[in-house]
């Protein structure tokens, strides 16, 4: 590898780091969307009034690229509820009484795998997906032709300032991320395992070492500490920094002979393969200056955020911001009913002094921006094509590109919303490729 | 929860840096070159600071209110602009020339471009030119008042004869800001620390005045030495050719800048009609910028194949 890519030194503020999770006491109600996943909702198989226990199937994969939803606690379907997503679509959710009993479903057990497909299908009915953020169904992303795969990347980045779950999972999940990896190497034949990790999580870089020296039999691998530099977790970032490669625009990992896990999501896998239990608890980080008792928590998914924050001793100011998932790339609620998702990977309430932006200047043409992107884009220069509305000088800056990182907005002293301007561009290049289309 | 919660889009935090601070930091740079200025050069040098940064901020606040534009004068960037041109203006210059250029600077370069982060040229290289031009402002400038030297005219006159020490220190005749080579350095190292600006274009700019004196003087080391040590070349290089508007954005970028502007104030030095050649040569730079920032883009990531 030539040069490493471009970022920005975030604070890190893991002030969560050292905590062991501790398990919260069961939400009196869950609420389970039939989406928290890239792709088609799942379609509810159970009706109000039905008794569930931790791991009932409540709802059926709503299609190829879609996962099972499952019982988070035992208790009673109350209701089945109209839900907002935030991606503004409107989709099912299933609301769960809980009996405070937190019964698991007796009925579970390890599922058989002795090939790729079984492996494949025991994923999908794990319902794990990408749970370093995106939630892109996993059981989708490994279903290919495992002659392709040349390298296996283990996500263990966890680059977002606060979020700590992704080392807890690397601290005391060992086993599970085991389970899944043996399972790799046999059925899909995985020959090269690399593992990326930050250089400021010293125990978990230690507690990984020994996992991969466990796991080399009859494979190769890496462990590949990375400057603690924003967005480390980037997919293509951390194929480039740890594998060399170059994921083409528009391309995938696979293309290039990579996949790509979290290590939370690989957890998720081998706890499955070993119990039979579905994805239905997270480790969630629970911090930002608004909470009373930062912690790391393990919660039922579909557990409100304020259940969790009040679990956590509630929040000691008004928060200025309640967000899932890290400041940089993280989505904001609208209030904190908003339910623990398979892929929240941490809450955040944060400050007015934590989220304090500069005043908005105009452009003062620094160059900070186009410095500071990972990918090399000039966002300053797409800013002012998105408003001239110039769909092709926006193809020409490659806007597709743009992983919505955050650094360039981060970085800007004008205070420009740079990464919610290329979103707004990206709309609105697919709209003129739509009209163009619709013209041919 | 009684208060709404902001919803936004992605960051949530923020590194902190704003338009605001780096003025202020351009300011805090400059100071040392002007204290030095009001040492060397007097009260009338105070004078001229003060009526030209009051000029400066006063004709961008009046621009403001007439077109009935938001107030702008907050982000320091008029100051910074009223404060570059009074350095670059000799302190015995017609105080009404002060508000003239300022005016020049604020309302033809600045205001009537679109303001701040749009003017094409930085508006203090090109009032200092349009005042050479006009007035010929600066062609006998001032000499210090606290030596009593003879010296005749700047150190870039043929009869100049000024010591390397003298040069340092910035006592000989020249604008108020430009001649003192310690302060100027002292700003520059302080940007670097501050990260306001890079290297790249000030060392490349002034590296390349160096080589081609010394090649042009037939390799005579000290002649290149006061070459890069007199004129505007100093703070030319280090506060007005980096000024992040009409400068290259990348590191290759500035470098270009930097070759190009160290050739041509060599060439006009040495063979125009106009002793000092800085102004002129940044002025070209800014000019020509935009083919300089699309010559040395960044190559971007995974586009075509492979990374550069
Ligand atoms: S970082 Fe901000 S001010 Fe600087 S060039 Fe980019 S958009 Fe302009
Ligand atoms: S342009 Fe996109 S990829 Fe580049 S820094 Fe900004 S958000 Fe990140």
């Amino acid at each position: 590898m030539a040069f490493s890519l471009h970022g920005v030194h975030v604070p890190h503020r893991k002030n969560t780091a050292n905590s062991s999770a501790v398990y919260v006491d069961p939400p009196k109600t869950v609420t389970i969307p039939m989406s928290m996943h890239i792709g088609a909702p799942a379609k509810p198989c159970v009706k109000v009034g039905d008794l569930v226990k931790v791991g009932t199937l409540i709802a059926e994969a709503g299609g190829t690229v879609s996962v099972p939803m499952h019982a988070s606690v035992s208790g009673k379907v109350v209701k089945i509820a109209d839900y907002l997503t935030s991606a503004g679509s409107t989709v099912p959710a299933i609301v769960i009484e809980s009996d405070g009993e937190m019964t698991p479903d007796e009925a579970l057990t390890p599922p058989v795998v002795d090939s790729k497909d079984s492996l494949i299908q025991a994923i999908k009915n794990a319902g794990v997906v990408g749970l370093g953020g995106a939630g892109f169904p996993t059981h989708v992303k490994l279903n290919v032709d495992p002659a392709r795969i040349e390298q296996l990347v283990i996500n263990c980045a966890e680059c977002e300032p606060y979020v700590t779950s992704d080392t807890y999972t690397m601290l005391t999940r060992t086993e599970d991320m085991k389970t899944a990896l043996e399972a790799f190497k046999t059925y899909m034949g995985i020959k090269h395992i690399v593992i990326g990790i930050e250089s400021n999580k010293k125990a978990a870089i230690k507690s990984m070492m020994q996992l991969m020296k466990d796991t080399c039999q009859g494979c190769k691998v890496d462990v590949k500490v990375l400057p603690a530099k924003y967005p480390q977790g980037g997919e293509k970032v951390l194929i480039y920094h740890t594998t060399g490669k170059v994921v083409p625009t528009g391309k995938l990992p696979i293309d290039v002979g990579c996949v790509v896990l979290n290590c939370t999501t690989l957890a998720a896998i081998g706890s499955y393969l070993a119990t039979g239990m579905p994805l239905v608890k997270k480790c969630v980080t629970v911090d930002g200056g608004a909470v009373k008792n930062p912690q790391n928590v393990i919660v039922p998914v579909g557990m409100s955020m304020a259940d969790v924050f009040e679990a956590c001793g509630g929040l000691t100011s008004e928060p200025s911001k309640v967000i899932y998932g890290g400041p940089m790339m993280g989505v904001t609620v609208p209030d904190t009913s908003a339910p623990i998702m398979k892929n929240t990977n941490a809450i955040l309430a944060l400050t007015a002094k934590e989220t304090k932006l500069p005043a908005t200047t105009p452009c003062i043409r620094c160059g900070s921006c186009t410095n500071t992107c990972p990918f090399g884009l000039a966002p300053a220069e797409i800013a002012k094509a998105y408003d001239r509305k110039d769909a092709v000088k926006l193809e020409e800056l490659s806007l597709a590109t743009c992983m919505e990182c955050g650094c360039c907005s981060f970085i800007c002293p004008a205070n420009r919303p740079l990464v919610q301007t290329n979103k707004l561009a990206k709309v609105f290049v697919r709209e003129e490729k739509a009209k163009e289309e619709g013209k041919k | 929860m009684s208060k709404q919660l902001t919803l936004s889009v992605s960051p949530h935090i923020h590194s902190g840096r704003s338009t605001w601070r780096i003025m202020l930091d351009v300011i805090i740079a400059l100071l040392p070159a002007t204290v030095a200025g009001c040492v060397i050069f007097g009260l009338r040098a105070l004078a001229v600071i003060a009526l030209t940064v009051a000029s400066a901020v006063g004709f961008e606040a009046l621009f403001n209110l007439i077109t009935k534009k938001k107030q702008t004068i907050g982000d320091l960037s008029a100051i910074v602009t009223g404060l570059l041109l009074a350095l670059n203006l000799p302190a015995n210059i017609p105080l009404w020339q002060c508000v003239v250029g300022a005016l020049f600077a604020i309302i033809v370069v600045k205001c009537l471009f679109g303001g701040l982060g749009c003017n094409i040229v930085n508006p203090a290289i090109t009032a200092r030119v349009f005042m050479l031009v006009a007035f010929g402002s600066m062609t006998k400038a001032a000499l210090p008042t606290i030596v009593d030297t003879v010296a005749g005219a700047t150190p870039l006159a043929p009869e100049a004869a000024t010591s390397l020490g003298d040069l340092f220190l910035g006592l000989h005749g020249g604008a108020i800001g430009e001649t003192c080579a310690v302060a100027l350095l002292i700003g520059f190292i302080y940007l670097l620390v501050r990260r306001v600006i890079s290297w790249h274009l000030p060392v490349v700019f002034i590296g390349t005045v160096f080589a081609v004196s010394f090649f042009l003087e037939g390799m005579n080391a000290v002649a290149a030495l006061s070459a890069i040590l007199s004129g505007g070349l100093l703070i030319g290089a280090i506060f007005m050719a980096t000024d992040y508007v009409t400068s290259p954005a990348t590191a290759w970028g500035k470098v270009l800048f930097g070759v190009g502007a160290g050739v041509i104030t060599v060439l006009i030095r040495y063979y125009g009609v106009y002793p000092e050649g800085v102004s002129f040569a940044i002025l070209l730079m800014n000019i020509v910028t935009p083919f300089i920032d699309s010559w040395t883009k960044h190559k971007v990531f995974g586009k075509g194949g492979k990374k550069a």
